[in-house]
């Protein structure tokens, strides 16, 4: 979630947010709610490994009766994003069904629809917020990861909203080790143009896990990324994402919390609904909006959630002196590298995950999920291999036509 | 405002900011609030004992920091 405003705690002993939200709540508090799976770029590290449409997207009708769930639950808001959520031709439809239903919309977007209009139109809702992907400080940076000219296209969309004098938006930042050294440039690109930094951690998930060997910080820069945020406090958002460098020391702004299934979910573009953003797998699907009682009984009622949200264990790492810090770290990030649930984050501050890391076996669980687009430039070079070969003839006439020969 | 088991959560369309009652009891003075003529009298109304009073203006306050509720206007 984006704002977290710690509470006017009420009397004595209140108790702590985190355990409240152990158990789950009747609604989630913010969720994430993909769109479409087409986008424009092929980002390396794709959560969703979006790229193209599913031609079973979830139509106009269908995404306003989700909209109408979240008002009843009432849900206050929906982060959406997608692939990219503007290239949907009903997008400016859904946004404003969903605010005149009392449901706040943040989305996510590369910024390619962004153009001057879009930016007065945005500018001019209070109920509606934006947050701009942008993964490196310098276009070198960034397009080695995002593709060519999604730095340029990124800059323009922002230069848009603050000349239409849309203060406050957010702009995005996924952090990888190529990145990391770029945190003050990061602050200085945001402040430049009136919005707000949010920074959020890199997860092996989607394309993310091809890339993840290459992009994923190295143990001393989680360190620096640490005292950075510690430095600057709530000035930077980072959606609750880094609880897992907790372990330093002191925790950082936010819940410090793992709320898949118990304060957010996702619901991807064909209207499947996973324990959270990063969890695009078999594994923690928990239904579908389209499944009779709709989203809001796969919130209330699935197995998956109601196991998600049991007392957790700890697991091997109970005995750590961190763990209430940690609480074991990210389940998606432990996923996706093989490693058990309840054992260390794969990027344990303490060292626990290396040498859990060392010790997995067999295959990694790949997402099940896959959009990307069949054209993505190959990386690397050398020859491409292609199959040459002479078209045979077919044995029967029936290989060709079902009809060959056939006279009534 | 939606009541969730433990209390409420309140979130501002304005600021973006979420906000937690953390027990039943302070949901019900918070819901008081219009029908009584202060704070203290919603508080009593909803059964806060003397001892308590301090740390109930201490969570009214910081909702009336954030914008979650407001003094009357005219008053």
């Amino acid at each position: 979630m984006t704002v977290t405003h710690d509470a006017p705690s009420s009397p004595a002993a209140a108790p702590k947010l985190t355990d409240l939200f152990q158990s789950g709540l009747d609604a989630p508090i913010c969720l994430t709610w993909e769109l479409t799976y087409a986008c424009n770029l092929s980002c390396v590290h794709c959560l969703s490994s979006s790229g193209r449409r599913d031609p079973r997207e979830l139509s106009t009708d269908e995404c306003k009766a989700v909209i109408d769930t979240l008002e009843r639950m009432q849900v206050f808001y929906v982060n959406i994003g997608g692939g990219e959520p503007t290239v949907r031709s009903d997008f400016w439809e859904l946004v404003d069904y969903a605010t005149a239903h009392h449901v706040g919309v943040k989305f996510s977007t590369n910024g390619v629809r962004l153009d001057a209009a879009a930016a007065e139109r945005l500018a001019a809702s209070d109920y509606v917020d934006v947050q701009i992907s942008l993964d490196g400080a310098t276009a070198s940076v960034n397009d080695a990861v995002r593709g060519p000219g999604s730095y340029d296209t990124a800059l323009r969309a922002m230069g848009n909203l603050r000349d239409a004098g849309f203060t406050g938006f957010k702009l995005s930042v996924v952090m990888t080790r190529h990145n990391i050294p770029q945190l003050d440039a990061f602050k200085a690109i945001a402040d430049e143009y009136g919005a707000q930094l949010r920074i959020t951690r890199l997860r092996p998930s989607g394309r993310g896990a091809d890339s993840w060997d290459e992009l994923h910080p190295l143990p001393e820069q989680q360190k620096q990324l640490y005292d950075w945020l510690v430095a600057h406090g709530e000035d930077v958002l980072t959606g609750d994402s880094f609880f897992h460098l907790s372990a330093f020391g002191g925790a950082l702004p936010g819940l410090n919390m793992c709320g898949a299934g118990r304060v957010v979910c996702l619901i991807d573009p064909v209207g499947d609904v996973y324990a959270c953003p990063f969890a695009i797998h078999s594994e923690f699907l928990a239904g579908n909006v389209r499944d009779a009682g709709g989203f809001e009984s796969v919130w209330r009622e699935s197995d998956l959630f109601q196991s998600l949200r049991e007392p957790e264990t700890g697991g091997a790492c109970r005995s750590c002196g961190f763990y209430d810090s940690c609480r074991g770290g990210c389940m998606a990030a432990k996923f996706f590298t093989g490693l058990p649930m309840d054992g260390p984050d794969p990027e344990c501050v303490q060292g626990h995950g290396s040498a859990a890391l060392a010790s997995v076996s067999g295959d990694v669980p790949k997402p099940s999920e896959d959009h990307s687009h069949r054209t993505s430039p190959r990386s690397g070079s050398g020859p491409v291999p292609v199959t040459i070969g002479r078209r045979r003839p077919p044995v029967h006439d029936c290989d060709e036509s079902p009809l060959a020969g056939f006279t009534p | 405002m939606r009541p969730e088991p433990f209390g409420a959560l309140l979130y501002h369309f304005g600021t973006r900011r979420l906000s937690f009652l953390k027990n039943q009891r302070v949901l019900e003075v918070v819901r008081s609030l219009d029908g009584h003529p202060s704070a203290r009298a919603a508080c009593s109304a909803a059964g806060v004992g003397e001892a308590e009073l301090p740390a109930y203006a201490r969570a009214l306050s910081a909702l009336a920091e954030s914008n979650m509720i407001s003094e009357r206007s005219g008053q």
